[in-house]
């Protein structure tokens, strides 16, 4: 790589040089913060993904050195290299700014907008950037395009309606398991992901397809609508796995294992892909060894409510009998013996799958 | 010493004079002002044969609501838990059976959901974050209880009437101001 000459390109007014073949959003990224450009489909991990969604769309003001000229159009950030001298503007652009918020609204268009029962909720792309770059209302009049969900194997929910058609899922299972069987069904409006007359897929690796998508269409069913991610407590575990790294992110309410993922760097993408023994089949505490909180951006809804960003293993020591001579304080009421909430004799983490009404009904007298 | 202020006040130190001394004006006086009371305006009520009207913005109570077909509209999305600052509301969520279309209005609903009012300041955020317009704050207190137990509300406590079969019930819940 000693050869590849460097390139100087100024994104938003800041100078940095990256080597020949650098994309512009990997060069955005690497001077980070708000100059880079939000990505929903392309994924540095995925050979060949990128340019359908176009959210990274950028100004490009200034061609290279050698030929000044703008380029006619906005360019898809993720797929344009650089060029000696490129002058690109991201957020100091408002043509940028303005077609951002309208490829929100097109995004938008047949998204069921059913984020109180999506359990990617609170770490949605397509919540963060309708947030951050989107409009308040959408324009749209018709009725939206409705699909059946699916069940894909015993271990992942589609929700056809959520999807954005970034190809992700696709590339994934085609670039780390030996032999896709699900694709993109049928053309335009119509298009979906599917497996061919629903097939389940039941490659070892196919779980990292839910940590790929940005949106909720494919969701983690052991994890279907136990918990909001928000409530629980990002952690870093790994095990000692024959088939992956096993390094992963628990997601724990007290000591149950709730949702097991993969790391995810600043930017949602996997660091390393975990295999489905990992993700699915080992729910308890006891499997794994944990290393200590995961850091979750301050600005995330999962970091909130854990105080000063701790997210931590370790309870707050109780002073009380320490200052009162080892007395111990009078408790007036254990809320564990009123609350019907968090039972424990009912391990939600164990049941296999949502829980149904029959699972707390059971428990009554 | 220079004064700080323009309202300052001399403080009269002279010794009471002898009529002054008997306290038979003032307390005449005084007693004037009480009896001139009797044929005024009573600014109280009689408290619990007679009930004052609460404002329409006033937060009481809350009420999960159900829709004009009576299923529940909570969905567990966790929004109100999230907002609250006293972190008195907890939730277990589950998913809906087929065949319980009836009950609840989309696929997940609230299996559990508590509310403890010990913690619970009544800030109305829960109302304001909820996206399936599932909780209010209705237009009565919270009883009093000689238990601490006694105060965590369950569903049973919370989940308004059904509007079907209880219309009576379900418009006492709403309050008289809500009710349309």
């Amino acid at each position: 790589m000693s050869d590849t000459p460097l390139f100087k390109v100024t994104i938003d007014n800041i100078s940095i040089e990256v080597p020949a073949g650098t994309t512009i959003l990997n060069a955005a990224r690497i001077i980070g913060g708000d100059v880079a450009p939000p990505a929903m489909c392309y994924y540095s991990k995925l050979e060949g993904s990128g340019g359908k969604c176009r959210t990274c769309l950028v100004e490009v003001s200034k061609g290279s050195e050698k030929d000044p000229r703008p380029m006619p159009k906005l360019v898809a950030s993720c797929r344009t290299t650089v060029m000696d001298g490129m002058e690109v503007k991201n957020i100091t652009s408002p043509k940028v700014v303005d077609a951002r918020a309208s490829i929100v609204e097109f995004l938008l268009l047949n998204h069921p907008l059913d984020c109180p029962i999506c359990d990617q909720a609170g770490e949605c792309h397509l919540q963060d950037l309708s947030y951050e770059h989107g409009k308040d209302g959408t324009r749209y009049e018709f009725q939206r395009r409705t699909f059946k969900k699916q069940d894909l194997g015993k271990y992942i929910q589609l929700h056809m309606t959520r999807c954005i058609l970034c190809y992700r899922c696709v590339y994934t299972a085609d670039q780390i398991s030996n032999k896709r069987s699900h694709g993109v069904l049928d053309r335009g409006d119509h298009s979906e992901i599917a497996t061919f007359i629903e097939k389940s897929l039941d490659n070892n690796f196919i779980g990292n397809v839910i940590d790929v998508c940005p949106v909720g269409a494919l969701t983690d069913k052991t994890f279907r609508f136990k918990n909001r991610v928000w409530f629980l407590k990002p952690m870093d575990a790994h095990r000692d796995c024959p088939a992956c790294s096993g390094k992963v992110t628990l997601w724990n309410r007290g000591d149950e294992v709730y949702r097991v993922t993969a790391r995810k760097d600043q930017w949602g993408e996997v660091e390393e892909w975990i295999c489905n023994d990992c993700r699915f089949e080992n729910k308890k505490s006891t499997d794994w060894i944990i290393e200590g909180p995961r850091l979750i951006d301050r600005h995330s809804v999962i970091s909130q409510g854990h105080y000063a960003g701790k997210i931590g293993l370790t309870m707050p020591t109780e002073t009380f009998s320490a200052v009162h001579h080892g007395r111990q304080p009078k408790l007036l009421m254990d809320i564990h013996s009123v609350s019907e909430v968090n039972q424990t004799d009912i391990d939600l983490s164990s049941i296999n799958g949502p829980a149904h009404s029959n699972n707390f009904n059971s428990n009554k007298d | 010493m220079e004064a700080l202020t323009n309202r300052v006040k001399e403080v009269n130190r002279k010794p009471m004079t002898f009529i002054e001394r008997l306290y038979i004006p003032s307390i005449l006086k005084g007693m004037a002002i009480t009896f001139s009371h009797m044929f005024k305006k009573q600014p109280t009520i009689r408290y619990p044969e007679k009930k004052r009207e609460f404002s329409p913005v006033f937060r009481g109570l809350h009420v999960l609501n159900r829709d004009e077909e009576g299923r529940e509209r909570c969905t567990a999305c966790g929004l109100c838990a999230v907002a609250c600052p006293a972190e008195a509301i907890t939730m277990e969520g589950a998913e809906r059976l087929p065949g319980e279309e009836k009950l609840y209005r989309e696929e997940k609903y609230a299996a559990k959901y508590e509310i403890n009012m010990l913690r619970c300041i009544f800030c109305g955020l829960c109302e304001e974050a909820c996206p399936k317009e599932a909780i209010f704050l209705s237009e009565t207190f919270a009883p009093a209880n000689y238990t601490r137990n006694g105060f965590i509300y369950g569903k049973e406590d919370l989940v308004i009437p059904n509007p079907i079969t209880d219309p009576e019930g379900f418009a006492k819940a709403k309050g008289p101001s809500r009710s349309n």
